[in-house]
């Protein structure tokens, strides 16, 4: 195959977030070229075939942060981007039955006058806190230290938009922000159930448990995001996440991006301190102007570019990421539409918490911390054939649960036997609110952060590219030196969810590099 | 006593033994933990062997970092500044190292011992740095400061010395080079380096042949005057030369709290260290900013009029504008000058240039202060060619 070996940019990883990036690019008038070394694109946001006709979204599997910038400026629509189920509720499953539904700040089931008012107390100030930082999310971070107009503006902006909340906002806001989500909950709710299902949404994909500081911060990001203009809501998407991921891909190469799959990079070449372009598995060299990694940022340091590029400060930074996955994800092929007791079909096509209080929560966080797995884990389930039946043969579903906590370094290490062991004990806790489940599995697996990994190419497993805590969070994120999407090394770019804002389905931070890309290097 | 109280008691050199027995004065200091001589006799005295004859100075706890590895020579190459390519085996290299804002470290020397294999030695501790630094290179770094006995032979008559200790060749080594000996049955290595300014060797030798190497030096040099110096007659001397202590005359920039307080390379005299052809190295980017935009602090040599030793002093360009202060002043025997080094704030400080040292001294109990004329001089106050001859004169 004859390739041409010089472009104006080459982005590393078909993720959403670098196809959001390469399409940005593209349009303003760059030759861009995307190296994925899976087969397929999309990255996080894929949908895995793991049973002969049965699929599933192989990450993540709801949709709750896909910015509507990014969405219509793209047209991710006319790309074939579609809801199959918008604004689900949440069925928090209580061992007893006495199931409790949660929608937004609404509550059905048996819950008490106090739960009903806390509840709406608390998801409206959680819901201002969030509409504060919306805004931010598709800013570029700003330096704390710099003389830049563009940063004074928004650290202005920032403290002004916190001082608009008012006296009693603003000491609210600097009270919360740094708390655990265990104490605010208690703060507003009687029911357990309640709170551990609102816990969980706290804790997923992050290394925290409920009484971990900060966990309140995660809770109001997650809040930062909206679905078909409603804020905090989520969304199943249609075909799975892979249909999300074929979206960005398909606004991209519509933008004249040349996408490239099975093409690994192994290396960044570097030359009098620029990246010059990229070598792959196989040896071919590409030329570029300008490169930007949608890997986790220790992937692009310390492997794709290698440390001796940078400086040891730098490094120890980037080393010293916290990105430890714990989440682990369970799929089943089911011959029917399982029975949770006391469950109505409805309620099957949203998601299901078992998280039911927040010791359940923080017990499973335990033995996260000593590299062993939840004897009784937390899982956020959904059925998506349910609102989409293509995703299984009819008449029969497909399950797709995200299993906490599986800690990435796991005692002893991840095999398949271990796995296997971990999706049994998963499947034993779902079956315990759906007693029938075993009989109707057709096929199962359990990708273990491991897995996730080596499949998904995310450093650690973990879903965000990086714990999204204070400590790397908006000018922190990932770490001082690649704040603002450029790398020490000239002309090397970071696009994925291990910058400004994170992780999740947004698109936002590939947005948001290709603004700064296109500003340092000129609009040519 | 508890244990961690006992475990935090100085320690003693190899040579504990030997410079007990010398120290009549029983002068001790701590220095990173070892007990070590301040003076021995009497600093002057040992100051003038050092000068007119030779001084042994106990290095043993000297930071001492063995690096190794396919991959060492570029792992140098990016952790300080200078062009370690350079740096031929049999080579010593003085160099500092900075952190990612161009800001000194620490200065040490770096001894390629053989093809691929080296030695640094510094005055601080940097094992977390330098490991850290090694993320990424086929290299190993190791602490070795208490594995290995190290001794100066320094002045006029130390190749004497070891031409008597039966080191044959010993003549040839030249400046910065280093070379292997046998000395009763084990390796002794000598390097033609040190911090006095002067002719002079460092010996290096695994601790058990410690004590044998200190009697068999002082008895070659039982008729080339040869002493043990302390740290006071050490500090005079490497003032005089013009050498730089770290904590003294600059603060390693990982010790600093406040900002503006480290120093980057170009602010201590050290730009001929600095080296941009070559590829990236620790500090590379802020220096070549700082290039651009202009260095703030100048470290300069002071050659100030009458015989009141400026310590501490501040420096003022004119009568009245105080520009900076002095880091390290002495009167300097040899020289017959009263020096100092001292950090000016630039524009001050251009060599030639005149400034003023307001020195406080005192006279049976009584404060005077006098504002003295300095010259900003280029030159070390003290620099015999002996030092750089090879062969060296036979004293």
């Amino acid at each position: 195959m004859t390739e041409r070996t010089t472009r104006d940019v080459i982005v590393i990883g078909a993720g959403h977030n670098g196809l959001a990036c390469a399409a940005y690019l593209a349009r303003a008038g760059r030759d861009v070229l995307v190296l994925e070394a899976a087969d397929e694109v999309g990255g996080g946001a894929a949908t895995r075939s793991f049973a002969e006709g049965f699929r599933v979204s192989g990450c993540a599997h709801l949709l709750y942060q896909l910015q509507p910038e990014v969405a219509g400026e793209l047209e991710l629509a006319k790309f074939g981007l579609e809801t199959a189920a918008a604004d689900i509720a949440t069925t928090a499953l209580s061992p007893d039955g006495e199931h409790v539904v949660i929608h937004g700040s609404r509550l059905e089931g048996r819950v008490t006058e106090r739960d009903r008012e806390g509840l709406s107390d608390f998801h409206d100030r959680m819901m201002r806190f969030a509409k504060l930082l919306r805004p931010y999310l598709n800013r570029r971070p700003p330096l704390l230290v710099n003389n830049d107009a563009t940063d004074k503006m928004t650290i202005g902006r920032l403290g002004l938009d916190i001082r608009r909340l008012g006296r009693a906002g603003m000491q609210e806001f600097l009270r919360l922000i740094a708390i655990n989500i265990y104490d605010v909950l208690n703060e507003h709710l009687d029911t357990e159930l309640v709170k551990g299902a609102l816990a969980l949404d706290a804790v997923l994909g992050t290394h925290l448990g409920p009484r971990s500081p900060n966990s309140l911060l995660t809770y109001i990001h997650r809040l930062t995001g909206e679905t078909g203009g409603r804020p905090g809501a989520m969304a199943l998407p249609k075909g799975g996440m892979g249909r999300v991921g074929e979206a960005f891909a398909g606004a991209a190469r519509a933008a004249g991006v040349d996408i490239r799959c099975g093409r690994a990079v192994q290396h960044i070449r570097v030359e009098n301190g620029r990246a010059v372009g990229v070598e792959l598995a196989g040896g071919d060299t590409i030329a570029a102007r300008t490169v930007v990694s949608n890997a986790d940022p220790k992937t692009t340091v310390l492997d794709l570019l290698g440390p001796r590029h940078v400086e040891t400060g730098f490094t120890r930074r980037i080393r010293n990421l916290r990105m430890r996955g714990n989440a682990a994800k369970l799929h089943l092929a089911l011959d029917g539409l399982p029975d949770f007791s006391g469950v109505d079909r409805n309620a099957l096509g949203g998601r299901l918490a078992i998280a039911p209080d927040m010791d359940y929560v923080e017990r499973a966080f335990n033995p996260a911390k000593y590299g062993r797995w939840s004897a009784a884990p937390v899982i956020e389930i959904t059925i998506p054939s349910v609102s989409d039946p293509s995703l299984a043969p009819a008449g029969r579903h497909v399950l797709s649960a995200v299993v906490q906590y599986a800690p990435s370094r796991l005692e002893g290490g991840w095999s398949e036997e271990r796995a296997a062991a971990f999706g049994d004990l998963v499947i034993d806790t779902i079956a315990a609110y759906a007693p029938d489940l075993r009989k109707q599995i057709i096929a199962s697996e359990l990708l273990s952060p491991a897995d996730i990994e080596r499949i998904y190419r995310m450093g650690g497993g973990h879903w965000h590219h990086g714990e999204l805590a204070l400590d790397q969070f908006l000018f922190n994120r990932p770490a001082p030196g690649a704040v603002q999407y450029a790398m020490p090394v000239e002309g090397l770019y970071l696009c994925g969810a291990g910058t400004h804002p994170g992780g999740s389905i947004t698109g936002a931070a590939g947005r948001n590099a290709a603004t700064e890309i296109l500003r340092r290097e000129g609009n040519s | 006593m508890s244990d961690t109280a006992t475990s935090e008691r100085v320690l003693e050199t190899h040579f504990h033994s030997r410079t007990a027995e010398a120290n009549y004065r029983n002068s001790w200091q701590d220095w990173k933990g070892y007990t070590t001589a301040g003076e021995y006799t009497a600093a002057d005295l040992e100051y003038f062997a050092v000068r007119n004859a030779a001084g042994v100075f106990d290095l043993c706890p000297m930071t001492k970092y063995r690096i190794t590895g396919a991959e060492a020579l570029p792992y140098l190459d990016r952790l300080v500044t200078r062009d370690m390519t350079k740096v031929k085996p049999g080579r010593v290299a003085y160099a500092v190292w900075c952190n990612d804002a161009g800001k000194v470290i620490d200065d040490g020397t770096i001894f390629h011992l053989r093809e691929g294999e080296y030695r640094l030695c510094s005055q601080e501790r940097h094992l977390a740095w330098f490991l850290d630094a090694a993320v990424g290179f086929d290299v190993t770094v190791t602490e070795e400061t208490d594995e290995v006995a190290a001794l100066a032979l320094q002045g006029p008559t130390s190749c004497a010395v070891l031409k008597e200790m039966g080191l044959t060749g010993i003549e040839n080594l030249k400046p910065f080079g280093l070379d292997h000996f046998r000395f009763e049955g084990a390796e002794l290595m000598v390097s033609r380096t040190g911090f006095t300014g002067d002719l002079g060797y460092e010996l290096w030798i695994d601790p058990g042949h410690a004590e044998l190497l200190w009697d068999r030096l002082f008895l070659a040099g039982k008729y080339l005057g040869v002493q043990p110096i302390g740290s006071h007659a050490l500090d005079l001397c490497r003032i005089e030369a013009g050498f730089i202590q770290a904590g003294v005359d600059f603060l390693p920039a990982d010790e600093v709290v406040r900002p503006g307080r480290a120093r980057s390379p170009f602010e201590l005299g050290l730009e001929w260290l600095v080296d941009f052809r070559k590829p990236n190295f620790n500090g590379r980017r802020a220096l070549a900013a700082e290039l651009r935009r202009g260095s703030t602090w100048r470290l300069v040599k002071l050659d100030i009029e009458g015989n009141k030793p400026a310590h501490h002093s501040y420096v003022y360009a004119g009568r009245r504008k105080q520009v900076g202060f002095v880091t390290s002043a002495a009167w300097s025997p040899v020289a017959k000058a009263n020096v100092a080094l001292a950090t000016v704030q630039r524009p001050a400080g251009e060599p030639n240039s005149r400034l003023f040292a307001e020195i406080y001294y005192q006279r049976e109990m009584h404060w005077s202060r006098m504002m003295a004329a300095c010259q900003v001089v280029e030159k070390p106050f003290w620099d015999p060619p002996r030092r750089r001859a090879t062969p060296p004169a036979n004293y």
